[in-house]
């Protein structure tokens, strides 16, 4: 291949690299200081948003999936769970936007596998910068991803006939917790990303975890019809919790316990996966 | 920005690193002058990238140390990595985002202003002919433009080390004379380069020293003169037209260049090393003096060629066994990371 910068109906021009040209970039300016923590990470989300940008098709994931989700158990389950799939709604709605984002944050730990192995991660390594910020952008930018996500299905939901008690400020409360615990368990996967060889065990030890964690919750239906043994798994699940505290909000009314289990929770998987992703990002 | 003089840039003692059971640093020892270009030699699976890795602060060494400008490149790490920067074997740069993307991303991570990394970017662009292709994803680019780019985004805040693996491998000659053009200019600025090259002409054109790497270890060191005098400057290959004269011409051969001569499979064909430091004429003088005594004793010559020793020969010179062994412990490396 030739690496003439071609531009169609004109003469390829050829690059010659002249020393002069070299000289005037090569001159040490006076080295900037190094950017804080936030800033760095912020620029690591901006890379996130570029690459949203160029490869859209990688929204897919929060829009149609989201979607089939929504339409999909409503209809499913909600003629013979609560009568008909309107009423059903008014209860599986939070549960469904939850089960759908969380299930969304696999992706962080597939891409971040995939990503790893090319050569730019090498060069973020080598950066004079903050260690986590590659990676704290990163899930940044899957953050947003998640808003996109929940707002997608809150407009299904709202065409469909939800009817939030809270309001909007019920609705954007939930969606902030949500959101804030996504951004918490995004770092599970961060972690798995960077044990696991390949993507496909990546998204196998994904599955595994969150079907059983989305599906034996107060997702889909009360769990006082459980046997004892569920209901005990059931209420220590971290998804219970947020999804009882996301109905709470976006019913308009507050769920203390719940809430201060989402945030201790949160904090946990902050705490134990992000000290154990930096550990392997450092140790590669 | 305070730029050390004295002392080495790389000095590295004992290195090892394993793999699985492979053992891709067996005791690596590097003293890397300040301002030059330093070359590490050698085959695939040798252990060069990973001795790169290690003193680029992204591999620990199992064993052994390795200090940069003074600083340790395990237990100081950042300050290693304020002075160096690194190009890999595969490009370092973002495939999805554009040139510019690429450029302006870094300049901010360095911790430009937007504006000023913009300025940054655009200049870096113009310097190395990427401008028409800055809007451009890199996936896009030709293997060249993305050496090209690479090397813009290693010396977005000017390296004092710079570390280029085997930039060149896979180019076409020209680009690989465009990026030896650049290289050159980054060493004219001051930087210190270390290059991994498999081709002993290209650490020969650009390095000040070379080092012989093969199975984890130096197996060789110095200038380029002085590797070429131990190994030859040049090959002959020599193909007659009768194979019954093949065992007389490497006789009139192995007198007039006062070295043994190989005999290919092919039996018409045989190889001498010329320019070596036996005698006293240059490896062009050698063959043309080979070539006439040959002709003297009435041996018909049907192909005559004088070339630079390859890698293998460099090989076989210094270790009495050819390179391509070690290729097939790179796939075993691959695997274990």
């Amino acid at each position: 291949m030739s690496d003439v910068t071609t531009t169609t109906g004109r003469a390829p021009t050829l690059y010659v690299p002249s020393a002069e040209a070299l000289a005037t970039v090569l001159a040490p300016g006076s080295r900037p200081p190094r950017p804080s923590a936030l800033s760095a990470s912020l620029t690591f989300g901006w890379r996130a948003m570029l690459k949203i940008k160029h490869v859209p098709e990688q929204l897919f994931d929060v829009t149609a999936f989201p979607i089939i989700m929504v339409l999909m158990f409503t209809y499913l389950f909600g003629g013979a769970l609560a009568g008909s799939p309107r009423d059903y709604l008014q209860f599986f709605l939070p549960g469904i936007m939850v089960t759908s984002v969380v299930m969304i944050t696999m992706y962080t730990g597939v891409g971040l596998n995939t990503d790893i192995e090319k050569g730019v991660f090498d060069r973020f390594r080598t950066l004079p910068i903050w260690r986590p910020a590659a990676l704290v952008g990163m899930i940044l930018g899957d953050v947003l991803r998640y808003v996109l996500g929940a707002l997608v299905m809150l407009g299904v939901g709202l065409i469909l006939g939800f009817r939030p008690g809270g309001g909007p400020v019920g609705v954007l409360a939930g969606i902030g917790l949500i959101v804030v615990f996504s951004f918490a368990f995004s770092w599970v996967w961060t972690f798995f990303g960077l044990v696991l060889r390949s993507e496909k065990s990546v998204m196998g030890v994904s599955m595994m975890v969150l079907f059983p964690l989305t599906f034996l919750s107060n997702v889909f239906v009360n769990p006082v019809t459980m046997p004892g043994w569920l209901q005990a798994f059931v209420k220590a699940n971290p998804i219970t919790h947020l999804v009882a505290s996301v109905r709470a909000a976006m019913a308009g009314s507050s769920d203390a316990t719940n809430l201060m289990w989402v945030l201790l929770w949160s904090a946990g998987f902050l705490v134990v996966f992000g000290t154990l992703t930096m550990r392997r990002y450092n140790r590669r | 920005m305070s730029r050390r003089t004295t002392g080495p840039a790389v000095e590295a003692v004992g290195l090892t690193r394993s793999f699985g059971e492979t053992r891709a640093l067996d005791g690596i020892d590097l003293q890397i002058p300040t301002g030059t270009v330093y070359g590490l030699l050698g085959p695939n699976g040798a252990g060069k990238t990973t001795t790169v890795r290690v003193l680029a602060t992204l591999l620990r060494p199992d064993g052994g140390q390795a200090r940069v400008f003074g600083h340790d490149v395990v237990t100081e790490a950042d300050a290693v990595r304020a002075r160096v920067s690194l190009t890999g074997q595969y490009a370092s740069v973002d495939e999805d985002l554009t040139g510019a993307e690429n450029l302006v991303l870094l300049g901010r991570l360095l911790g430009l202003g937007r504006s000023a990394a913009r300025e940054r970017a655009e200049g870096l662009l113009a310097a190395f002919g990427l401008t028409e292709a800055a809007a451009r994803q890199v996936k896009k680019y030709s293997g060249g433009m993305r050496r090209r780019i690479d090397i813009a985004a290693s010396i977005l805040s000017t390296p004092d080390l710079l570390f280029l693996d085997e930039p060149t491998t896979g180019l076409d000659p020209r680009s690989r004379n465009q990026v030896w053009e650049i290289i050159r200019a980054v060493v004219a600025h001051g930087t210190t380069v270390l290059l991994t090259t498999q081709y002993l002409d290209e650490a020969d054109q650009l390095a000040g020293r070379i080092a012989v790497v093969d199975h984890g270890r130096v197996i060789a060191e110095g200038t380029p003169g002085e590797l070429k005098s131990s190994v030859g400057s040049g090959t002959v290959h020599v193909r007659l037209r009768d194979p019954a004269r093949r065992d007389e011409a490497e006789r009139v051969l192995r007198s007039a260049l006062g070295v043994p001569v190989q005999l290919e499979p092919d039996p018409v064909a045989m190889t001498a090393r010329v320019g070596g430091a036996g005698s006293d004429l240059d490896a062009g003088a050698q063959a043309a003096l080979a070539l006439g005594n040959l002709a003297r004793a009435g041996i018909v010559v049907d192909d005559f060629a004088l070339g630079q020793p390859s890698l293998d020969e460099v090989f076989l010179a210094l270790t009495d066994h050819p390179a391509v062994e070690a290729g097939e412990r790179d796939e075993q490396m691959e695997k274990a990371r």
